[in-house]
Order: structure tokens, then sequence, then C-alpha cells
């Protein structure tokens, strides 16, 4: 799957499912770059009809409606562009 | 990995201001930060080209249109939204609160149903027809425009039509 990385502080497993139109997620993405951790991230809604269906249903697992963005930091999962969240679980 | 279809900025300026207008002219309002709706505009253009509709840029469209007609912006949602959180689920729309600049658009929920649960939610149609009602609806026979009241407007306030084209629907 073509997860693009961005290099920053060892966090753990940090992975963002994003949707490339959506401000949330852009915002979201903004949030984790100027926190300077190191990032994976995949727009999902550019991806081709067969790698998209996979990772949707994945996002589904952990997120049961579907929306994004989704913010997998370690085992916790932060749906939403939630600031406070996002900056606790880094902390 | 597929791109995401161009968007110029003069494409996003016009739209931008088309939307503004038709907000303003209807009594809704435009999210303020300018960064914000530029980037849902390109969105909205972006996936006018790749869907061939206007889906809500903050959601996964399909790519079929009948799976999506409640996300075509203004999405069924915006309504409800913007009378609880005082904005849409994209912040596009806001309340005059937030576009008066005293309040800032958050994140909220999702109102959209998940997929397993939307067909019924959202697509039945009701064909009963109420036996009786406390005012008739009329509809205006240039764009349908529904209103329930004794009699209609002076204009229809959708397209301008004269209040007596009006026809009584039930």
């Amino acid at each position: 799957m073509e997860f693009e990385r961005i290099e920053g502080a060892d966090r753990g497993r940090i992975v963002l499912y994003a949707l490339s139109t959506c401000q949330w997620c852009r915002r979201t993405k903004e949030l984790l770059s100027e926190l300077g951790v190191a990032f994976s991230y995949i727009y999902v809604d550019l991806l081709e009809e067969d790698e998209m269906k996979g990772v949707i249903d994945d996002v589904t697992k952990y997120n049961p409606r579907g929306s994004f963005p989704v913010i997998r930091i370690g085992d916790k999962v932060i749906v939403g562009f939630h600031e406070e969240e996002i900056r606790e679980a880094l902390a | 990995m597929k791109k995401l279809p161009d968007v110029s900025e003069d494409e996003i300026s016009a739209r931008a201001a088309r939307l503004q207008d038709e907000a303003e002219h209807s009594g809704y309002h435009l999210n303020p930060d300018v960064s914000v709706t530029r980037h849902l505009v390109r969105g909205l253009i972006a996936n006018e080209k790749r869907y061939g509709y206007q889906a809500c840029p903050c959601r996964c469209a399909g790519g079929r249109k009948e799976d999506d007609l409640d996300i075509i912006c203004p999405c069924n949602y915006r309504d409800p939204d913007l009378a609880e959180y005082g904005a849409c689920y994209c912040a596009l729309y806001v309340s005059d609160r937030i576009a008066g600049g005293l309040a800032e658009a958050a994140p909220i929920p999702e109102r959209r149903p998940p997929g397993s649960e939307r067909s019924e939610s959202i697509y039945r149609q009701e064909n009963a027809v109420p036996s009786a009602l406390p005012y008739p609806v009329l509809r205006c026979p240039v764009c349908g425009y529904l209103c329930a009241r004794d009699a209609p407007p002076e204009h229809c306030p959708i397209c301008h039509a004269m209040g007596e084209r009006f026809r009584k629907l039930f």
C-alpha cells in the first residue's frame, strides 16, 4: 500500500488515513508536521478502486462510521481533527 | 495512486464567489476563513471533475451518484448540523455567529449513517399522503418549490414566478 512517510521524531507508529480534499484532514496533517513526529499517511480518495476497498475496510475497523480523518497513534484511535486529543496522545 | 484533477486559482475564485452569492441570498454563510473555504471549493470542483458531481470534500465518495446523492453539496446533513453545531460537516457553511467572527467552526461528529444503514434511512420515499393537513401544500409549477400556507407568496422565493401560477398539490 502506498503510504507516504514524513520523517520526524520517533513516537511509535503513527498513521493518518485522510482524504486529499478534506480540510480537517489537511489540518490534522499540518498538526502532526508541526509537532515534528514521524508519521505515515495515505490519501484514500486517490487510491485505485481495488486498493481503496481494502483500505476502507481497515478504516472501518478503527472507525465503524467510516469518516475521515482517522489517526492511529500506537493502539489509540482518534477520529476527526481533535487537536487537544492528538496533542495529548503525543505529549 | 491517482492524481487529483487540476483546479486553477481562477476556477476556485469564480466558484467561491458564486457560492458566496447564492449562500447569502438564501440566508446561509460560507466559512469566513478564506483558506478553509478555498481548500473546500477546490475539493468540490475536483470532485465534480473526477466523479461528475460535487461530493462533499470531507467525505469519501464512491463515484456512483445514486449512492452519494445525500453528500452532494449542499448535503442532506447541512441544515441539521448548522442548527446543532453552527457549521456543516466540512465547515464550508457556518452559522451567523461563526460568520460574524463570534465563534470558530470546530470538527463535528459525522451525521451520515454508515454504509450498511444508509439505504433505508436516506433513499426511502414517502408514498402515503396524509389525509388531513393544517395547511394546503402549494406548488410552484416552474421550479417545484412547495410551501404550506393558505395562499401562495406574491412571487416564488426560489425562481420568482408569479404567485398566481402556484397550484395546490394536496
